[in-house]
């Protein structure tokens, strides 16, 4: 492209920096994001001579990729020091008293959406743009741990990540906690590959067929039929792509990142036997930008299985998430790895058809794909045995708010709401309510409780399972805040393309605080009716379902 | 010897020969508000309703755009659908059965409405007084609420920026990119509702990319981008357009012959245009033609 740049000029770090994410390739736009990200890692913002660097190298546009850098939370165009805090000051975290506290001590916090570590609340991120470039999850956080993690000194891991350890029974979680995350050999010696392998001998139909027959249903939120989008995919022709959506970023929800940290080789095992089945040559990661050690471990996972020989023919490239929730949805994931920002396509066409790089793509959630293994050693119909007749299997439950025992439960589908909560000890007659599904679900009453925690169940009482966000509020909660809070979250993470949600978000947060249920009900229906994604469509889904519930809470907020 | 013509071998003269006859689309049958229609295929629903005379009303989307459907003004409900779908872009398919004036539209189309122009200042939007009033859009229902209110842009000759009146449709991000210019000096920064039209670093216009085609203007739905002149003469309240001539004229400058639509108020030029459906043009010119005509006003 015929091109024109200002005169800022990189400095040689800055060049450097951009010459390690774009290597020696030709200039190709989907290399934008991962350079962006490395000028950020190595120099703490983005300048306009690096930015004018990495665009020269890459043949975009400057201001188009001003656009980009701006779109992503994670990414800063304006000059800041080289230690950024990111506290999540979200549902589950309640995080306002360590925030001040931080402050008064002099420390740059930014305030971050959920950081998916509600199972260890308070949660932050620190990240130490240099030479060294470190990121360093903290939770739970308080101000000395949080100044340990500024001084550059590592948080310590939990002893257990989950809650159900070394219980029997457990299936998708069967090895966290007890099987050595980084070790290729304790994951085989621990069954793993015997997927893989089967998966080889009975071939690519074979597969697909067990899948269907377990009737595994997606579970990044839309419970789409597994089998269904692998059989679409697979049906359409070469060059076909493998997106793994690990962007894993709705308010309370953490089951990916613990499966990613905890069973990492289950996951790229789970992501080649996709792959094969649907004759896809090439894998994409996207990982979420604020899951630094679930990113190390799958790097990790699939380097040890590459170097052995186990992911031969498949090209595997693993991108990272740069701080916005919206690249969560297909469309906007695809335009994000391609190196634009993150704003959804119209659906039709439908990624099957047209998905990364207009191509047949397969986007599958990772507790989607960790499935699979299971169900090629044990056959779908034995799968399909396990759970309810219309959600079958087991299901990873994300359980935070005010329990006793937060963390990743796995339950056979049909376990019901009150004894998931009995089980993480929630003081259930102390409830209030309960969020299902996230900032995006539905809220729940107490006299709800033995709704069944299946796709069927939750649909019959307008509720909906979505990624499996049980976030429990306490009477003593103030509610209303917690409404706020919600609203808040789609109003900074509206990526601004559409009308009703760009500006019905920002309505949505002002109709609250005046009090105005009309109002409320009438910008919600805008955003559902008539946005472009499933964001803008779902923006108003917990507000309005608590409405429903308190209608009080509107009376006490006038 | 080379296969192919000898190139010395002049051209044979005669009649040219005519191109062979395009073969018709396949037509597809839907129906629009109870109406059958029959469309070309790859036709849009907007397309379809405009054939059976309904008025669908539009923002972001021009004929010689490619559509963005962002605006969502266009939305009609199509049955079997969850939401609505924007008829500037979804294309008709057999046995669609479409409503575009049904309670849920005219909601979603006043709402949008209303969320707009509570929020940015659409006092020179030509089409959206008309908009609102069809659809009873009572912005003031969202009063006191966030504006994109901001100090107009002044960085150059020739036009100003007034991001105040901009409700973000990407159309002078389009024409500025590969839909016309390919000089792609605009883009889209930043997100959600603190999302703004931008150079890099919102470097002024005279150091950007910018060759001033002046497209941007020409597609601007609002007037956020208008001639520095034009906005001068609102500014002094001199602006009238019941006293101005429009004339077509072809450019004078070089030998494409871009049609030109020339704007004079009291006998003087003060703006520029090209009709959108020109073949030569489709609306766009370049520096010469949009902006090349001071020296006319100073005879």
């Amino acid at each position: 492209m015929d091109l024109r740049f200002t005169s800022a000029a990189a400095s040689e770090r800055e060049r450097a920096a951009v010459d390690r994410a774009a290597g020696s390739q030709a200039p190709a736009r989907d290399l934008l994001l991962p350079a962006l990200q490395e000028i950020q890692r190595r120099i703490g913002w983005i300048s306009p001579g690096a930015l004018n660097y990495a665009c020269r190298r890459l043949d975009v546009p400057p201001a188009d990729g001003f656009g980009v850098a701006s779109f992503y939370g994670l990414l800063s165009t304006a000059e800041t020091g080289s230690i950024a805090v990111h506290v999540c000051d979200d549902l589950a975290c309640r995080s306002e008293s360590l925030i001040a506290g931080l402050e008064r001590s002099g420390v740059p916090v930014r305030r971050s959406p959920c950081l998916g570590l509600c199972d260890r609340a308070p949660a932050a991120l620190v990240t130490i743009a240099g030479e060294e470039p470190r990121e360093i999850a903290v939770a739970p956080a308080d101000a000395s741990s949080v100044m340990r993690a500024v001084r550059g000194l590592p948080a310590a891991e939990p002893a257990a990540p989950i809650p159900q350890f070394g219980s029997a029974g457990l299936r998708l979680l069967r090895r966290a906690g007890q099987v050595d995350p980084e070790s290729l050999d304790a994951y085989r010696a621990s069954g793993g590959l015997l997927a893989l392998r089967r998966a080889r001998q009975i071939g690519p139909r074979e597969v697909i067929r067990e899948v269907r027959d377990a009737r595994l249903a997606g579970r990044g939120g839309a419970a789409f039929p597994a089998a269904d989008k692998w059989a679409a995919v697979a049906a359409n022709p070469a060059p076909r792509y493998l997106v793994i959506n690990a962007d894993e970023s709705e308010p309370g929800t953490f089951k990916d990142r613990v499966l990613m940290e905890s069973d990492p080789f289950a996951v790229v095992e789970a992501a080649a036997i996709a792959a094969f089945a649907t004759g896809c040559a090439r894998i994409y990661f996207y990982i979420r930008g604020e899951y630094p050690l679930a990113t190390e471990r799958i790097r990790n996972a699939v380097d040890r299985m590459r170097h052995r020989g186990f992911l031969d023919g498949l090209d595997i490239e693993i991108r990272r998430g740069a701080g916005a929730y919206i690249c969560g949805e297909e469309t906007a994931l695809f335009q994000s790895i391609e190196g634009y920002r993150g704003e959804p396509r119209s659906k039709p066409p439908f990624p099957a058809e047209a998905g990364l790089f207009r191509r047949p793509t397969l986007v599958n959630n990772v507790e989607t794909l960790v499935n699979v293994p299971g169900i090629l050693i044990e056959g779908g119909p034995a799968y399909a045995r396990r759970g309810t007749e219309r959600s079958t299997g087991t299901k990873l439950y994300c359980v935070s708010g005010d329990v006793e025992r937060p963390g990743v439960y796995e339950f056979e589908f049909g376990i019901t709401l009150r004894n998931l909560l009995r089980y993480s000890g929630c003081a259930i007659a102390d409830l209030r309510g309960v969020l299902v599904g996230g900032a995006a679900g539905t809220f729940v009453t107490p006299d709800e409780l033995d709704v069944p925690l299946t796709f069927e169940g939750l649909r019959a009482i307008g509720s909906a399972l979505g990624s499996a966000v049980v976030m429990a509020f306490s009477r003593s909660r103030d509610m209303r805040g917690v409404l706020a809070r919600i609203a808040h979250f789609f109003r900074e993470e509206s990526c601004g393309q559409c009308v009703p949600c760009r500006v019905g978000t920002v309505r949505q947060v002002e109709a609250l605080k005046r009090g105005d249920t009309g109002l409320v009900k009438e910008v919600g229906r805008v955003m559902r009716d008539a946005s472009i994604c499933g964001l803008g469509q779902t923006a108003s889904s917990a507000i309005e379902s608590a409405l429903a519930r308190w209608p009080e809470l509107m009376k006490e907020m006038r | 010897m080379t296969e192919g013509p000898d190139p010395r071998t002049p051209v044979p003269r005669g009649p040219l020969p005519e191109t062979p006859p395009r073969r018709a689309p396949r037509k597809v049958e839907l129906t629009i508000d109870g109406r059958p229609v029959s469309a070309p295929e790859g036709a849009t629903i907007l397309q379809a309703a405009r054939e059976l005379g309904i008025e669908t009303p539009t923002l972001c989307y021009l004929e010689n755009l490619t559509p963005v459907n962002v605006c969502r003004v266009c939305v009609v409900e199509l049955e079997g659908s969850r939401t609505l779908v924007p008829a500037c872009s979804r294309k008709v398919e057999p046995g669609m059965t479409v409503h575009t004036d049904s309670e849920r539209v005219r909601h979603s189309r006043k709402l949008v409405l209303e969320l707009l122009a509570s929020g940015v200042d659409v006092s020179t939007a030509p089409d959206f007084a008309r908009f609102a009033e069809r659809y009873g859009a009572q912005p003031e229902r969202f009063a006191a609420g966030a504006t994109v209110a901001q100090p107009v842009k002044i960085d150059n000759e020739l036009y100003v920026r007034d991001y105040g009146k901009c409700i973000l449709c990407y159309k002078c991000v389009s024409a500025c990119g590969s839909d016309a210019q390919n000089t792609f000096a605009i883009a889209i920064a930043g997100r959600g509702f603190d999302a703004v039209i931008s150079t890099e670093y919102d470097t002024p216009l005279t150091d950007s990319a910018c060759v001033f085609c002046g497209n941007c203007i020409g597609v601007c739905p609002t007037g956020a981008l208008m001639f520095r002149g034009e906005f001068e003469m609102r500014a002094a309240g001199q602006w009238d357009e019941t006293r101005q001539q429009v004339t077509d004229t072809i450019c004078p400058y070089c030998g494409v012959g871009c049609t030109l639509t020339v704007h004079a108020q009291d006998d003087r030029i003060v703006k520029v245009t090209s009709p959108a459906e020109h073949p030569i043009t489709r609306g766009h010119l370049c520096i010469k033609g949009r902006f090349g005509w001071q020296y006319v006003n100073e005879r």
